[in-house]
């Protein structure tokens, strides 16, 4: 093939490329959206909304926005948690002292107020990287948690310390039922999954990837690497802040600082390796999992009747140790995470070759 | 001024402890480069283990052996079930799989010994003495000697035997260390089995001061801000790391506690860490070699 053929070759296939590219997607999101907004609501059970698909939702919202920081930009954070309290607590006292707000303008306030938390904590991350960051935001963790466990003035005076939703509702639509909730919950998750695309292809977030992979590279290029690291924490937190909120009134009801503890940092950090890093719907998949194992065990456990020969504890022990050994085999076999075992799948049965898009995720 | 030295020595001597589990990290890191989370849950694992073994009659000695062949045994099967098949990995997922490891280790403990509390009587009276006008607890003195103790055997053993001299070569330089012929899974064996003796020891004085329990495992957390400020690789660092974290958390405590409402321990120490990070990035006594922007 000659030079000149070649590239009067180029755009015609770019072109091509492009029209699979959009074209392929939109049939997908639209066969999503009317799952997700359609069926799901027609179909599932208050249990079934209530117990497993709020929560794997904004769990993988959460890992989503964690993803963002870890996967994208390569940078550590412990305290996920802390973020998701931060938006939670600020959630609570915008539509609390602010009542003419209305809620959408309060989850984008409390998101806001997460990512400004999030930047002062990242700002370790212009001085040192790896691991060691890890230490800024577990403070971070520790810190906001006895923050609003010792100031009151959070939690509205409550002796109990717990905040619960004044009033969910939007344009006169009452969200508080099941099937509100989750409407709630899964408008905001698929306008901040959009976000996220739209970010992670922008110019920040190959920035961001460019910082990850080689951040001496990435400086000598003219990406400023400070602000695009505080600008990760930023968005991250702006996520989690966002999912926070929802964890606290579309899945809890009732919340309080213990509800955003270390566990759940640790949560939202196995949901994005066992989802995949660096992939925008991994979080989801590794929030399932984080979800439905414990349930599943649950039923397991009930369904060959051992509740009769052991007691609770000794259950509890034992699922906490099945969970532990299915984190590690999956850490072990499972490297890309699952997100990557379902591509494998999915390319199997289509035979596209996806994987030279994986990293754009 | 009196209260205040007898806060700085009970901070001190609190201190000692945190040390006491840093070593622990500190063993680890250095050989393998994994922040092994799971230091908290070992802790609990042998001094459950050893507390079982004397309820149900062991003499004092055979209780220790045992429990020390115990966590010999774990960090063989650890080293050949987890870090062996994760070798190369970053060290964010080695961290998640300690992670989980941890898990599996504190459901184990409490469902084969149970989750009661269990009082552990080393014979050492918790009663104060006067030393030079202070009143410093007993158990503290001997906390604190028990300290020096094993910190002088490890420091014997790193620098005179020849499995201290490989480990440090592969702390140094694995890839050199491989090429002559130092078998790194034998390493990593060792240095968890040593981990793991450093966490009964750890777990003993922690468990006589308050209960052999649960949240022993939880003592892991006060670890990381102790590494930082010491540095992760450096067990001199991890002693004075853990005094500095101690003391200053005490003192925090008694002084700019009353004026925000309540006890600032949980999270005092991250703050100090974090500046820590700002001014001294490899920490007191680190190596230079930490990535920094």
């Amino acid at each position: 093939m000659t030079v000149a053929s070649q590239i009067a070759d180029t755009p015609v296939r770019g072109v091509q490329r492009r029209a699979g590219l959009i074209g392929r997607p939109l049939v997908l999101i639209t066969i999503g959206l009317v799952v997700a907004f359609v069926a799901i609501p027609l179909v599932a059970t208050d249990y079934w909304l209530s117990s497993i698909i709020i929560p794997t939702i904004v769990m993988g919202l959460a890992g989503l926005g964690l993803n963002l920081l870890m996967g994208y930009a390569g940078l550590v954070s412990l305290g996920a948690a802390a973020f998701m309290s931060i938006g939670a607590f600020a959630t609570y006292n915008l539509l609390l002292r602010l009542p003419v707000l209305p809620l959408p303008v309060v989850l984008v306030l409390a998101g806001l107020i997460a990512a400004a938390a999030g930047i002062l904590f990242g700002l370790p991350s212009l001085r040192i990287k790896g691991f060691y960051l890890g230490a800024s935001t577990l403070g971070a963790q520790f810190f906001f948690e006895w923050l609003f466990t010792n100031f009151k003035w959070f939690s509205n005076g409550s002796q109990s310390l717990t905040i619960s939703a004044p009033r969910l509702a939007f344009l006169g639509w009452d969200l508080s039922a099941a099937t509100g909730r989750y409407l709630l919950v899964a408008a905001v998750t698929a306008l901040l999954i959009l976000l996220a695309y739209a970010i992670v292809h922008s110019r920040v977030g190959r920035e961001w990837m460019a910082i990850r992979d080689q951040d001496t590279a990435a400086a000598v290029i003219g990406i400023r690497i400070g602000r695009r690291k505080l600008l990760a924490y930023a968005i991250s937190s702006f996520f989690c802040g966002i999912a926070g909120a929802l964890w606290a009134f579309g899945y809890l009801g009732t919340a309080d600082a213990h509800a955003f503890d270390l566990d759940k940092s640790f949560q939202v950090l196995f949901i994005v390796l066992i989802g995949g890093t660096a992939t925008l719907f991994g979080s989801f998949f590794g929030a399932a999992f984080i979800v439905l194992t414990p349930i599943l065990l649950d039923r397991i456990v009930l369904a060959t009747s051992l509740t009769a020969s052991a007691d609770q504890g000794a259950l509890a022990n034992l699922q906490r140790i099945i969970f532990g050994v299915i984190i590690i085999l999956l850490l072990i076999k499972e490297p890309d995470g699952l997100s990557s075992l379902l591509r494998r799948g999915l390319s199997g049965v289509r035979r596209r070759d996806t994987a030279s898009r994986a990293p754009l995720g | 001024m009196n209260f205040f030295l007898e806060t700085l020595v009970s901070g001190l001597s609190a201190g000692v402890m945190y040390s006491l589990v840093a070593i622990g990290f500190v063993l680890i890191y250095k050989a393998s480069g994994v922040f092994n989370f799971a230091q908290g849950s070992m802790l609990l694992f042998a001094s459950l283990t050893f507390v079982t073994l004397v309820e149900k009659g062991a003499p004092f000695g055979v209780a220790l052996g045992t429990t020390a062949l115990v966590m010999i045994l774990g960090a063989i099967l650890i080293e050949r079930l987890v870090l062996r098949p994760l070798v190369n990995r970053d060290a964010l997922t080695l961290f998640m799989a300690t992670l989980g490891l941890s898990f599996v280790i504190e459901g184990l403990a409490q469902l084969l010994m149970g989750s009661d509390v269990h009082m552990l009587d080393l014979g050492i009276d918790d009663l104060p003495v006067s030393v030079g006008g202070l009143m410093i607890s007993q158990f503290d003195l001997f906390a604190s000697g028990a300290a020096l103790a094993l910190v002088a055997v490890l420091s014997i053993v790193f620098n005179k035997t020849r499995m201290g001299i490989s480990l440090r070569a592969v702390a140094d330089d694995t890839l050199a260390a491989q090429s002559i012929g130092i078998r790194l899974p034998a390493i990593w064996r060792i240095v968890w089995s040593v981990a793991g003796i450093v966490a009964l020891a750890a777990g003993l004085i922690w468990g006589a001061r308050q209960g052999v329990q649960y949240s022993l495992s939880l003592v892991t957390l006060k670890a990381l801000p102790v590494l930082i400020i010491g540095g992760f690789s450096s067990i001199a660092g991890a002693i004075v790391g853990g005094l500095l974290v101690g003391a200053t958390e005490s003192l925090a405590d008694i002084y700019i506690g009353p004026l925000v409402q309540g006890s600032v321990s949980t999270w005092f120490a991250y703050i100090l860490a974090v500046v820590f990070l700002l001014v001294r990035p490899a920490g007191l006594f680190g190596d230079r070699a930490i990535e920094r922007v």
